[in-house]
Protein backbone atom coordinates (compact mmCIF):
# COMPACT_ATOMS: atom_id res chain seq x y z
CA UNK A 1 0.00 0.00 0.00
CA UNK A 2 1.24 3.06 -1.29
CA UNK A 3 1.99 6.42 1.66
CA UNK A 4 -0.87 8.50 0.11
CA UNK A 5 -3.70 5.18 0.52
CA UNK A 6 -2.27 4.47 3.62
CA UNK A 7 -2.81 8.27 4.53
CA UNK A 8 -6.33 8.51 2.78
CA UNK A 9 -7.47 5.04 4.92
CA UNK A 10 -6.38 6.66 7.78
CA UNK A 11 -8.18 9.95 7.21
CA UNK A 12 -11.36 7.69 6.41
CA UNK A 13 -11.46 5.98 9.56
CA UNK A 14 -10.71 9.09 11.34
CA UNK A 15 -13.93 10.38 9.63
CA UNK A 16 -16.39 7.37 10.81
CA UNK A 17 -15.13 8.09 14.41
CA UNK A 18 -15.77 11.68 13.54
CA UNK A 19 -19.35 11.21 12.54
CA UNK A 20 -20.28 8.81 15.25
CA UNK A 21 -18.70 11.02 17.72
CA UNK A 22 -21.10 14.08 16.18
CA UNK A 23 -24.03 11.18 16.81
CA UNK A 24 -23.44 10.64 20.20
CA UNK A 25 -22.87 14.21 21.42
CA UNK A 26 -25.73 15.91 19.19
CA UNK A 27 -28.54 12.96 18.91
CA UNK A 28 -30.57 14.67 16.59
CA UNK A 29 -27.99 15.05 14.03
CA UNK A 30 -27.63 11.00 14.08
CA UNK A 31 -30.57 10.74 11.01
CA UNK A 32 -29.30 14.19 9.32
CA UNK A 33 -25.59 12.12 9.24
CA UNK A 34 -27.25 8.67 8.24
CA UNK A 35 -28.99 10.27 5.62
CA UNK A 36 -26.03 12.45 4.00
CA UNK A 37 -24.29 9.25 3.97
CA UNK A 38 -26.70 7.10 2.45
CA UNK A 39 -26.67 10.46 -0.49
CA UNK A 40 -22.57 10.25 -0.34
CA UNK A 41 -23.02 6.78 -1.39
CA UNK A 42 -25.24 7.54 -4.44
CA UNK A 43 -23.20 10.44 -5.15
CA UNK A 44 -19.62 7.93 -5.14
CA UNK A 45 -21.88 6.40 -8.61
CA UNK A 46 -22.52 10.13 -9.90
CA UNK A 47 -18.71 10.41 -9.67
CA UNK A 48 -17.82 7.69 -11.49
CA UNK A 49 -20.10 8.88 -14.56
CA UNK A 50 -18.64 12.36 -13.95
CA UNK A 51 -15.29 10.75 -14.58
CA UNK A 52 -15.98 9.56 -17.93
CA UNK A 53 -17.65 13.51 -18.32
CA UNK A 54 -21.15 12.39 -18.29
CA UNK A 55 -23.78 13.80 -15.94
CA UNK A 56 -26.90 11.74 -15.40
CA UNK A 57 -30.05 14.05 -14.03
CA UNK A 58 -32.14 10.61 -13.19
CA UNK A 59 -30.61 9.06 -10.47
CA UNK A 60 -32.55 9.45 -7.94
CA UNK A 61 -34.64 6.76 -10.35
CA UNK A 62 -32.21 3.87 -8.61
CA UNK A 63 -31.87 5.66 -4.93
CA UNK A 64 -36.19 5.29 -5.44
CA UNK A 65 -36.16 1.40 -6.98
CA UNK A 66 -34.14 0.39 -4.08
CA UNK A 67 -36.43 2.17 -1.55
CA UNK A 68 -39.51 0.92 -2.82
CA UNK A 69 -38.05 -2.76 -3.71
CA UNK A 70 -36.84 -2.65 0.74
CA UNK A 71 -40.35 -1.45 1.58
CA UNK A 72 -42.21 -3.54 -0.78
CA UNK A 73 -39.87 -6.79 0.68
CA UNK A 74 -39.75 -5.29 4.54
CA UNK A 75 -42.98 -6.99 5.41
CA UNK A 76 -42.01 -10.38 4.50
CA UNK A 77 -38.43 -9.60 5.05
CA UNK A 78 -37.46 -7.57 7.63
CA UNK A 79 -33.68 -8.31 7.62
CA UNK A 80 -31.27 -5.01 7.18
CA UNK A 81 -28.79 -7.45 5.52
CA UNK A 82 -31.20 -9.09 3.27
CA UNK A 83 -32.64 -5.77 1.92
CA UNK A 84 -29.50 -4.31 1.15
CA UNK A 85 -28.38 -6.94 -1.35
CA UNK A 86 -32.11 -6.96 -2.77
CA UNK A 87 -32.26 -3.29 -3.56
CA UNK A 88 -28.73 -3.62 -5.33
CA UNK A 89 -29.72 -6.11 -7.14
CA UNK A 90 -32.88 -4.90 -8.27
CA UNK A 91 -31.12 -1.29 -9.29
CA UNK A 92 -28.12 -2.93 -10.93
CA UNK A 93 -30.70 -5.13 -13.05
CA UNK A 94 -32.80 -2.02 -14.08
CA UNK A 95 -29.20 -0.08 -14.09
CA UNK A 96 -28.40 -2.55 -16.51
CA UNK A 97 -30.86 -2.79 -18.88
CA UNK A 98 -31.23 1.37 -18.81
CA UNK A 99 -27.51 1.49 -19.30
CA UNK A 100 -27.78 -1.14 -22.60
CA UNK A 101 -29.53 1.84 -23.90
CA UNK A 102 -28.19 4.92 -22.32
CA UNK A 103 -24.50 4.91 -22.91
CA UNK A 104 -25.27 5.05 -26.76
CA UNK A 105 -26.01 8.52 -26.02
CA UNK A 106 -23.47 11.27 -24.94
CA UNK A 107 -23.55 14.22 -22.56
CA UNK A 108 -26.88 16.38 -22.74
CA UNK A 109 -28.29 13.14 -24.39
CA UNK A 110 -27.19 11.22 -21.66
CA UNK A 111 -28.69 13.30 -18.99
CA UNK A 112 -32.07 14.12 -20.27
CA UNK A 113 -32.44 10.20 -20.94
CA UNK A 114 -31.66 9.69 -17.76
CA UNK A 115 -33.98 12.75 -16.23
CA UNK A 116 -36.80 11.47 -18.46
CA UNK A 117 -36.58 7.50 -17.66
CA UNK A 118 -36.64 8.42 -13.97
CA UNK A 119 -40.13 11.18 -14.04
CA UNK A 120 -41.42 7.98 -15.66
CA UNK A 121 -41.08 6.11 -12.75
CA UNK A 122 -42.31 8.85 -10.72
CA UNK A 123 -45.49 8.91 -12.26
CA UNK A 124 -45.96 5.18 -12.06
CA UNK A 125 -45.47 5.67 -8.32
CA UNK A 126 -47.80 8.11 -7.84
CA UNK A 127 -50.09 7.01 -10.20
CA UNK A 128 -50.61 3.19 -9.35
CA UNK A 129 -51.84 4.25 -6.14
CA UNK A 130 -53.37 0.48 -5.63
CA UNK A 131 -49.95 -0.87 -5.47
CA UNK A 132 -47.96 2.24 -4.15
CA UNK A 133 -50.43 4.60 -2.48
CA UNK A 134 -49.59 7.15 -4.38
CA UNK A 135 -48.05 10.85 -2.71
CA UNK A 136 -48.50 8.84 0.49
CA UNK A 137 -46.27 6.23 0.00
CA UNK A 138 -45.28 3.11 2.11
CA UNK A 139 -44.30 2.77 5.49
CA UNK A 140 -41.65 0.46 6.79
CA UNK A 141 -41.98 -2.03 9.55
CA UNK A 142 -39.25 -2.26 11.98
CA UNK A 143 -35.77 -3.69 10.51
CA UNK A 144 -34.12 -6.39 11.98
CA UNK A 145 -30.59 -6.93 11.82
CA UNK A 146 -28.68 -10.09 11.80
CA UNK A 147 -32.44 -11.25 12.95
CA UNK A 148 -32.43 -9.31 16.20
CA UNK A 149 -35.37 -6.69 16.65
CA UNK A 150 -34.10 -3.47 18.20
CA UNK A 151 -35.77 -0.46 19.39
CA UNK A 152 -36.05 3.11 17.89
CA UNK A 153 -32.76 4.36 19.32
CA UNK A 154 -30.48 1.34 18.75
CA UNK A 155 -31.81 0.74 15.17
CA UNK A 156 -30.89 4.65 14.54
CA UNK A 157 -27.41 3.56 15.63
CA UNK A 158 -27.30 0.31 13.71
CA UNK A 159 -28.26 1.84 10.28
CA UNK A 160 -25.68 4.50 11.16
CA UNK A 161 -23.19 1.69 11.63
CA UNK A 162 -24.27 -0.20 8.06
CA UNK A 163 -24.35 3.41 6.10
CA UNK A 164 -20.63 3.88 7.55
CA UNK A 165 -19.38 0.44 6.91
CA UNK A 166 -20.97 1.05 3.31
CA UNK A 167 -18.88 3.66 2.45
CA UNK A 168 -15.74 2.89 4.00
CA UNK A 169 -16.55 -0.28 1.41
CA UNK A 170 -17.46 1.49 -1.47
CA UNK A 171 -15.29 4.46 -1.53
CA UNK A 172 -12.18 2.08 -1.16
CA UNK A 173 -13.71 0.43 -3.66
CA UNK A 174 -14.33 3.01 -6.52
CA UNK A 175 -10.71 4.23 -5.02
CA UNK A 176 -8.98 1.03 -6.97
CA UNK A 177 -11.66 1.15 -9.60
CA UNK A 178 -10.39 4.55 -10.84
CA UNK A 179 -6.63 3.76 -10.63
CA UNK A 180 -7.26 0.46 -12.69
CA UNK A 181 -7.20 0.01 -16.21
CA UNK A 182 -10.77 0.28 -16.51
CA UNK A 183 -11.35 3.74 -14.72
CA UNK A 184 -8.60 5.07 -16.66
CA UNK A 185 -10.13 4.10 -19.46
CA UNK A 186 -13.38 6.09 -18.22
CA UNK A 187 -11.23 9.08 -17.80
CA UNK A 188 -9.85 8.98 -21.40
CA UNK A 189 -13.36 8.30 -22.73
CA UNK A 190 -13.32 12.46 -21.60
CA UNK A 191 -11.35 13.41 -23.73
CA UNK A 192 -10.59 11.08 -26.81
CA UNK A 193 -13.32 8.14 -27.02
CA UNK A 194 -12.65 7.29 -30.68
CA UNK A 195 -8.95 6.57 -29.51
CA UNK A 196 -9.67 3.55 -27.18
CA UNK A 197 -11.72 2.09 -29.84
CA UNK A 198 -8.64 2.05 -31.67
CA UNK A 199 -6.76 0.82 -29.24
CA UNK A 200 -9.34 -2.19 -29.09
CA UNK A 201 -10.94 -1.11 -25.89
CA UNK A 202 -14.55 -1.38 -26.29
CA UNK A 203 -15.96 2.80 -24.60
CA UNK A 204 -19.46 1.71 -24.27
CA UNK A 205 -18.99 -1.28 -21.99
CA UNK A 206 -16.68 0.73 -20.07
CA UNK A 207 -19.77 3.38 -19.88
CA UNK A 208 -21.48 0.66 -19.08
CA UNK A 209 -19.70 -1.25 -16.20
CA UNK A 210 -19.37 2.05 -14.26
CA UNK A 211 -23.01 2.84 -15.00
CA UNK A 212 -24.80 0.11 -13.48
CA UNK A 213 -21.72 0.23 -10.40
CA UNK A 214 -23.45 3.95 -9.99
CA UNK A 215 -26.92 2.34 -9.97
CA UNK A 216 -25.94 -0.35 -7.26
CA UNK A 217 -24.30 2.53 -5.21
CA UNK A 218 -27.37 4.47 -5.41
CA UNK A 219 -29.80 1.22 -4.43
CA UNK A 220 -27.40 1.11 -1.64
CA UNK A 221 -27.98 4.56 -0.51
CA UNK A 222 -31.64 4.13 -0.92
CA UNK A 223 -32.05 1.80 1.14
CA UNK A 224 -30.16 2.81 3.57
CA UNK A 225 -32.57 5.84 2.98
CA UNK A 226 -35.50 3.94 3.21
CA UNK A 227 -34.43 2.14 6.65
CA UNK A 228 -33.48 5.62 8.01
CA UNK A 229 -37.05 7.59 7.26
CA UNK A 230 -39.01 4.04 7.42
CA UNK A 231 -40.97 5.87 4.84
CA UNK A 232 -41.15 6.17 0.86
CA UNK A 233 -42.52 8.10 -1.55
CA UNK A 234 -42.22 9.33 -4.85
CA UNK A 235 -40.21 12.30 -3.78
CA UNK A 236 -37.67 9.79 -3.74
CA UNK A 237 -37.63 9.79 -7.78
CA UNK A 238 -38.25 13.42 -8.28
CA UNK A 239 -36.54 15.19 -10.97
CA UNK A 240 -35.21 17.41 -7.91
CA UNK A 241 -33.79 14.63 -6.11
CA UNK A 242 -31.70 13.79 -9.13
CA UNK A 243 -30.41 16.70 -9.04
CA UNK A 244 -29.45 16.72 -5.54
CA UNK A 245 -27.29 14.45 -6.38
CA UNK A 246 -25.27 16.04 -8.98
CA UNK A 247 -25.56 19.57 -6.89
CA UNK A 248 -23.68 17.06 -3.91
CA UNK A 249 -21.14 16.04 -6.48
CA UNK A 250 -19.73 19.40 -8.06
CA UNK A 251 -20.08 21.03 -4.06
CA UNK A 252 -18.05 18.04 -3.04
CA UNK A 253 -16.04 17.80 -6.27
CA UNK A 254 -14.89 15.07 -8.48
CA UNK A 255 -11.25 14.75 -7.82
CA UNK A 256 -11.92 12.65 -4.52
CA UNK A 257 -14.01 9.58 -3.20
CA UNK A 258 -13.64 12.16 -0.63
CA UNK A 259 -15.45 14.98 -2.31
CA UNK A 260 -19.17 13.06 -2.44
CA UNK A 261 -19.18 12.64 1.27
CA UNK A 262 -17.62 16.00 2.15
CA UNK A 263 -20.26 17.33 -0.24
CA UNK A 264 -23.21 15.49 1.23
CA UNK A 265 -22.43 16.51 4.98
CA UNK A 266 -22.04 19.83 3.58
CA UNK A 267 -25.44 19.63 1.76
CA UNK A 268 -27.48 18.03 4.47
CA UNK A 269 -25.98 20.21 7.19
CA UNK A 270 -26.26 23.48 5.42
CA UNK A 271 -30.20 22.27 4.37
CA UNK A 272 -30.48 21.54 8.57
CA UNK A 273 -29.35 24.80 9.92
CA UNK A 274 -30.01 27.47 7.47
CA UNK A 275 -33.94 25.60 7.53
CA UNK A 276 -33.92 26.39 10.73
CA UNK A 277 -32.31 29.96 10.84
CA UNK A 278 -33.57 31.01 8.04
CA UNK A 279 -36.88 28.70 7.29
CA UNK A 280 -37.97 30.06 3.64
CA UNK A 281 -34.59 31.05 2.03
CA UNK A 282 -32.46 27.62 2.84
CA UNK A 283 -32.59 26.74 -0.63
CA UNK A 284 -31.11 30.22 -2.15
CA UNK A 285 -28.25 29.86 0.87
CA UNK A 286 -27.63 26.51 -0.48
CA UNK A 287 -27.53 28.26 -4.34
CA UNK A 288 -25.45 30.95 -3.15
CA UNK A 289 -23.02 28.01 -1.70
CA UNK A 290 -22.93 26.43 -5.14
CA UNK A 291 -22.53 29.06 -7.14
CA UNK A 292 -19.45 30.03 -4.90
CA UNK A 293 -18.10 26.83 -5.46
CA UNK A 294 -18.41 26.82 -9.49
CA UNK A 295 -16.81 30.46 -9.75
CA UNK A 296 -13.93 30.00 -6.86
CA UNK A 297 -13.45 26.54 -6.50
CA UNK A 298 -13.85 24.24 -9.21
CA UNK A 299 -12.65 20.97 -7.28
CA UNK A 300 -15.44 21.39 -5.13
CA UNK A 301 -14.95 21.22 -0.99
CA UNK A 302 -12.49 18.37 -1.43
CA UNK A 303 -10.53 20.43 -4.45
CA UNK A 304 -10.09 24.04 -1.49
CA UNK A 305 -9.50 21.08 1.52
CA UNK A 306 -6.45 19.75 -0.81
CA UNK A 307 -5.33 22.99 -1.97
CA UNK A 308 -4.99 24.49 1.49
CA UNK A 309 -3.04 21.32 2.71
CA UNK A 310 -0.15 22.55 -0.32
CA UNK A 311 -0.04 25.78 0.62
CA UNK A 312 1.61 24.45 3.64
CA UNK A 313 5.04 24.48 3.75
CA UNK A 314 7.12 21.55 2.37
CA UNK A 315 7.55 18.95 4.71
CA UNK A 316 4.36 19.28 6.95
CA UNK A 317 2.82 16.23 6.15
CA UNK A 318 1.47 17.63 2.75
CA UNK A 319 -0.63 14.61 1.38
CA UNK B 1 6.69 -13.15 -50.22
CA UNK B 2 3.04 -13.20 -48.94
CA UNK B 3 0.98 -9.99 -48.56
CA UNK B 4 0.38 -9.12 -44.86
CA UNK B 5 -2.26 -7.33 -46.02
CA UNK B 6 -3.95 -7.25 -49.28
CA UNK B 7 -6.58 -5.33 -50.51
CA UNK B 8 -8.61 -5.56 -53.95
CA UNK B 9 -10.87 -3.87 -56.21
CA UNK B 10 -11.62 -1.12 -53.20
CA UNK B 11 -13.89 1.83 -54.16
CA UNK B 12 -15.18 4.19 -51.92
CA UNK B 13 -16.85 7.46 -53.23
CA UNK B 14 -17.79 10.35 -51.20
CA UNK B 15 -20.70 12.27 -53.33
CA UNK B 16 -18.70 12.39 -56.62
CA UNK B 17 -15.34 12.53 -55.11
CA UNK B 18 -13.49 8.97 -55.73
CA UNK B 19 -11.12 8.32 -52.83
CA UNK B 20 -10.83 4.63 -53.97
CA UNK B 21 -11.74 3.87 -57.49
CA UNK B 22 -10.67 0.19 -57.97
CA UNK B 23 -7.48 -0.44 -55.78
CA UNK B 24 -5.56 -3.47 -55.41
CA UNK B 25 -2.56 -3.06 -52.83
CA UNK B 26 -0.22 -5.48 -51.12
CA UNK B 27 1.66 -4.41 -48.36
CA UNK B 28 4.48 -7.37 -47.48
CA UNK B 29 5.65 -8.58 -44.49
CA UNK B 30 8.32 -6.60 -43.06
CA UNK B 31 8.11 -3.95 -45.32
CA UNK B 32 7.68 -0.09 -44.68
CA UNK B 33 5.51 1.10 -47.62
CA UNK B 34 5.24 4.85 -48.02
CA UNK B 35 1.77 6.37 -49.73
CA UNK B 36 1.95 9.87 -51.38
CA UNK B 37 -0.28 12.00 -53.93
CA UNK B 38 -1.71 14.73 -53.74
CA UNK B 39 -4.48 16.12 -51.33
CA UNK B 40 -7.63 14.72 -51.08
CA UNK B 41 -6.54 11.82 -53.34
CA UNK B 42 -8.10 8.92 -51.17
CA UNK B 43 -4.86 7.96 -49.10
CA UNK B 44 -5.72 8.88 -45.49
CA UNK B 45 -9.20 6.97 -46.61
CA UNK B 46 -7.02 4.00 -47.53
CA UNK B 47 -6.24 4.17 -43.53
CA UNK B 48 -9.59 4.55 -42.50
CA UNK B 49 -11.21 1.68 -44.68
CA UNK B 50 -7.99 -0.97 -43.56
CA UNK B 51 -8.88 0.20 -39.55
CA UNK B 52 -12.63 -0.74 -40.15
CA UNK B 53 -13.35 3.26 -39.84
CA UNK B 54 -14.75 3.21 -43.36
CA UNK B 55 -16.46 0.29 -44.99
CA UNK B 56 -15.61 0.51 -49.07
CA UNK B 57 -18.43 0.39 -51.01
CA UNK B 58 -16.60 -2.79 -52.96
CA UNK B 59 -13.82 -4.81 -52.71
CA UNK B 60 -12.04 -6.78 -50.32
CA UNK B 61 -9.12 -6.97 -47.73
CA UNK B 62 -7.03 -9.62 -46.37
CA UNK B 63 -5.21 -9.28 -43.47
CA UNK B 64 -2.94 -12.28 -43.00
CA UNK B 65 -4.77 -13.87 -45.44
CA UNK B 66 -7.88 -13.36 -43.24
CA UNK B 67 -10.41 -11.14 -44.86
CA UNK B 68 -10.94 -8.04 -42.20
CA UNK B 69 -13.92 -5.96 -44.36
CA UNK B 70 -16.94 -4.96 -41.96
CA UNK B 71 -15.20 -5.48 -39.16
CA UNK B 72 -15.39 -3.00 -36.18
CA UNK B 73 -12.37 -0.69 -35.46
CA UNK B 74 -11.98 -3.05 -32.18
CA UNK B 75 -11.36 -6.30 -33.65
CA UNK B 76 -9.03 -5.15 -36.26
CA UNK B 77 -7.13 -3.93 -33.29
CA UNK B 78 -7.68 -7.19 -31.51
CA UNK B 79 -6.13 -8.71 -34.91
CA UNK B 80 -2.66 -6.96 -35.02
CA UNK B 81 -3.47 -3.79 -36.92
CA UNK B 82 -2.95 -0.75 -35.16
CA UNK B 83 -3.03 3.10 -36.51
CA UNK B 84 -1.62 6.55 -35.51
CA UNK B 85 -3.34 9.81 -36.30
CA UNK B 86 -2.66 12.89 -38.66
CA UNK B 87 -4.07 15.27 -35.37
CA UNK B 88 -2.55 13.00 -32.46
CA UNK B 89 -5.19 10.96 -30.42
CA UNK B 90 -4.40 11.39 -26.81
CA UNK B 91 -5.99 11.44 -23.75
CA UNK B 92 -5.09 15.28 -22.94
CA UNK B 93 -6.04 14.83 -19.04
CA UNK B 94 -3.58 11.88 -18.74
CA UNK B 95 0.34 12.10 -18.65
CA UNK B 96 2.47 10.76 -21.33
CA UNK B 97 2.95 7.59 -19.09
CA UNK B 98 -0.43 6.94 -18.20
CA UNK B 99 -1.47 7.39 -22.35
CA UNK B 100 1.32 4.89 -22.87
CA UNK B 101 0.24 2.86 -20.00
CA UNK B 102 -3.57 2.47 -21.13
CA UNK B 103 -2.43 1.12 -24.29
CA UNK B 104 -0.19 -1.31 -23.23
CA UNK B 105 -3.02 -2.38 -20.69
CA UNK B 106 -5.40 -2.86 -23.61
CA UNK B 107 -3.43 -5.08 -24.75
CA UNK B 108 -3.69 -7.57 -22.32
CA UNK B 109 -5.76 -8.97 -19.89
CA UNK B 110 -7.68 -6.22 -18.83
CA UNK B 111 -11.18 -6.74 -18.21
CA UNK B 112 -9.60 -8.38 -15.48
CA UNK B 113 -6.90 -5.98 -14.50
CA UNK B 114 -8.30 -4.46 -11.41
CA UNK B 115 -4.76 -3.56 -9.63
CA UNK B 116 -4.16 -0.10 -10.60
CA UNK B 117 -2.43 0.66 -14.34
CA UNK B 118 0.43 2.67 -12.76
CA UNK B 119 1.58 -0.84 -11.52
CA UNK B 120 5.01 -2.27 -11.78
CA UNK B 121 4.50 -4.13 -15.39
CA UNK B 122 2.48 -2.02 -17.11
CA UNK B 123 4.92 0.70 -16.37
CA UNK B 124 7.55 -0.51 -16.88
CA UNK B 125 6.76 -1.45 -20.37
CA UNK B 126 4.94 1.91 -20.98
CA UNK B 127 8.48 3.71 -19.40
CA UNK B 128 10.79 1.29 -21.69
CA UNK B 129 8.52 2.24 -25.35
CA UNK B 130 8.93 5.75 -24.36
CA UNK B 131 12.59 5.02 -23.65
CA UNK B 132 13.03 4.42 -27.50
CA UNK B 133 10.86 7.18 -28.41
CA UNK B 134 13.06 9.53 -26.69
CA UNK B 135 10.06 10.63 -24.68
CA UNK B 136 11.04 9.95 -21.42
CA UNK B 137 11.61 13.19 -19.82
CA UNK B 138 8.00 13.97 -21.12
CA UNK B 139 6.38 11.17 -18.86
CA UNK B 140 5.26 13.06 -16.30
CA UNK B 141 3.74 15.88 -18.11
CA UNK B 142 0.24 15.81 -19.30
CA UNK B 143 -0.24 15.27 -22.92
CA UNK B 144 -1.96 18.48 -24.25
CA UNK B 145 1.61 20.39 -22.70
CA UNK B 146 3.84 19.00 -25.53
CA UNK B 147 4.96 20.10 -28.71
CA UNK B 148 3.78 18.70 -32.11
CA UNK B 149 7.00 16.87 -32.74
CA UNK B 150 6.35 15.03 -28.94
CA UNK B 151 2.36 15.07 -29.44
CA UNK B 152 3.08 12.70 -32.78
CA UNK B 153 6.23 10.72 -31.34
CA UNK B 154 3.30 9.77 -28.31
CA UNK B 155 0.67 9.07 -30.52
CA UNK B 156 2.68 6.44 -32.62
CA UNK B 157 4.05 5.29 -29.26
CA UNK B 158 0.34 3.89 -27.87
CA UNK B 159 -0.47 2.61 -31.59
CA UNK B 160 3.27 0.49 -30.96
CA UNK B 161 2.27 -0.17 -27.68
CA UNK B 162 -0.70 -2.11 -28.66
CA UNK B 163 1.92 -4.79 -30.65
CA UNK B 164 0.53 -4.52 -33.71
CA UNK B 165 2.04 -6.77 -36.83
CA UNK B 166 0.79 -4.04 -39.03
CA UNK B 167 1.20 -0.07 -38.10
CA UNK B 168 -0.40 2.66 -40.32
CA UNK B 169 0.36 6.21 -39.71
CA UNK B 170 -1.23 9.40 -40.84
CA UNK B 171 1.12 11.86 -41.70
CA UNK B 172 3.55 11.22 -38.71
CA UNK B 173 5.55 14.59 -39.70
CA UNK B 174 3.02 16.70 -40.72
CA UNK B 175 2.32 19.49 -38.42
CA UNK B 176 6.03 19.55 -37.23
CA UNK B 177 8.37 22.09 -37.50
CA UNK B 178 11.00 21.18 -40.34
CA UNK B 179 14.14 21.53 -37.65
CA UNK B 180 12.69 18.32 -36.03
CA UNK B 181 11.43 16.63 -38.70
CA UNK B 182 13.85 14.78 -39.40
CA UNK B 183 15.16 13.97 -35.98
CA UNK B 184 11.76 12.45 -35.62
CA UNK B 185 11.86 10.49 -38.81
CA UNK B 186 15.18 9.57 -37.41
CA UNK B 187 13.99 8.33 -34.38
CA UNK B 188 10.61 6.42 -36.17
CA UNK B 189 12.73 4.07 -38.50
CA UNK B 190 15.37 3.02 -35.88
CA UNK B 191 12.13 2.19 -33.60
CA UNK B 192 9.95 0.38 -36.27
CA UNK B 193 13.03 -1.83 -37.31
CA UNK B 194 13.91 -2.59 -34.08
CA UNK B 195 10.25 -3.62 -33.82
CA UNK B 196 10.12 -5.30 -36.98
CA UNK B 197 6.80 -4.14 -37.74
CA UNK B 198 5.60 -4.01 -40.67
CA UNK B 199 4.43 0.04 -41.40
CA UNK B 200 2.63 1.91 -43.89
CA UNK B 201 2.36 5.73 -44.15
CA UNK B 202 0.84 8.19 -45.71
CA UNK B 203 3.35 11.54 -46.40
CA UNK B 204 3.66 14.15 -48.20
CA UNK B 205 7.79 15.41 -47.44
CA UNK B 206 9.42 13.21 -49.96
CA UNK B 207 12.94 13.80 -47.75
CA UNK B 208 10.92 11.09 -45.26
CA UNK B 209 9.24 9.22 -47.86
CA UNK B 210 13.08 8.72 -49.36
CA UNK B 211 14.54 8.15 -46.27
CA UNK B 212 11.81 5.50 -44.74
CA UNK B 213 10.06 3.62 -47.21
CA UNK B 214 11.02 0.39 -49.16
CA UNK B 215 8.36 0.86 -51.48
CA UNK B 216 6.30 3.96 -52.45
CA UNK B 217 2.59 4.01 -53.86
CA UNK B 218 1.32 6.73 -55.48
CA UNK B 219 -2.08 7.58 -54.96
CA UNK B 220 -3.87 9.76 -57.42
CA UNK B 221 -7.65 10.22 -57.91
CA UNK B 222 -8.48 7.17 -56.06
CA UNK B 223 -5.79 5.00 -57.64
CA UNK B 224 -2.72 3.46 -57.60
CA UNK B 225 -0.61 5.16 -60.64
CA UNK B 226 2.71 3.64 -59.47
CA UNK B 227 4.09 1.49 -57.55
CA UNK B 228 8.15 0.76 -56.70
CA UNK B 229 11.08 1.37 -55.03
CA UNK B 230 11.56 5.19 -53.80
CA UNK B 231 14.94 5.50 -56.82
CA UNK B 232 12.55 4.59 -59.31
CA UNK B 233 9.57 6.41 -58.05
CA UNK B 234 10.39 9.62 -56.99
CA UNK B 235 12.64 9.52 -60.58
CA UNK B 236 9.14 8.68 -62.17
CA UNK B 237 8.70 12.34 -64.45
CA UNK B 238 4.63 11.57 -64.16
CA UNK B 239 5.39 11.21 -60.35
CA UNK B 240 7.60 14.07 -60.84
CA UNK B 241 4.91 15.89 -61.69
CA UNK B 242 2.12 15.60 -59.06
CA UNK B 243 4.72 15.23 -56.56
CA UNK B 244 5.92 18.73 -57.55
CA UNK B 245 2.27 19.38 -58.08
CA UNK B 246 1.88 19.09 -54.16
CA UNK B 247 4.55 21.15 -53.61
CA UNK B 248 3.71 24.10 -55.91
CA UNK B 249 0.44 24.20 -53.83
CA UNK B 250 1.32 23.80 -50.55
CA UNK B 251 3.24 26.58 -51.25
CA UNK B 252 1.13 28.84 -52.29
CA UNK B 253 -1.27 27.91 -49.46
CA UNK B 254 0.78 29.20 -47.39
CA UNK B 255 1.97 32.27 -48.54
CA UNK B 256 -1.61 32.93 -48.95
Amino acid sequence: MSRRALLELVAALAAAAIVLLVAALVPWLRFVLTIAIAKGIAVLGILLLLRAGQVSFGHALYVALAAYAAAFAAPRMPEALLLLPLGALVSGAVGLVVGLFVVRYREIFFGMLNLALSMVFYSVLEKFYALTHGTDGIRLPAIRYVGTALGPEEAGWATLAVAILLALGFGAFVRVYLLSPMGEALSAMKTRETRLEFMGIPARRVLLAAYVLSAVMAGCGGVIIAMTTRHVTPALAYWTASGELVFIAILGGAGSVFGPFLGAFGYELTRTYAAALVADAWQMILGIVLLGVILFAPGGLWGMGRSALRRRPAGEGAA
Amino acid sequence: MTALLAARGLRLAFGGVKAADGVDLDVRAGEHLAIIGPNGAGKTTFINMVTGYLKPQAGEIAFEGRPILGLSPRRIVRLGIARSFQLPQLFTEHTVLQNAALAVASRGTFWSAIRPLLDGAHVAEASELLGRFGLSDLAGRRADALNEGARKLADIAMALALKPRLLLMDEPTSGVAASEKMAIVETLVRVLREAGVTAVFVEHDMDVVARFADRVAVWNQGRISALGPPATILEDPAVQRDVIGIRVREGADAAA
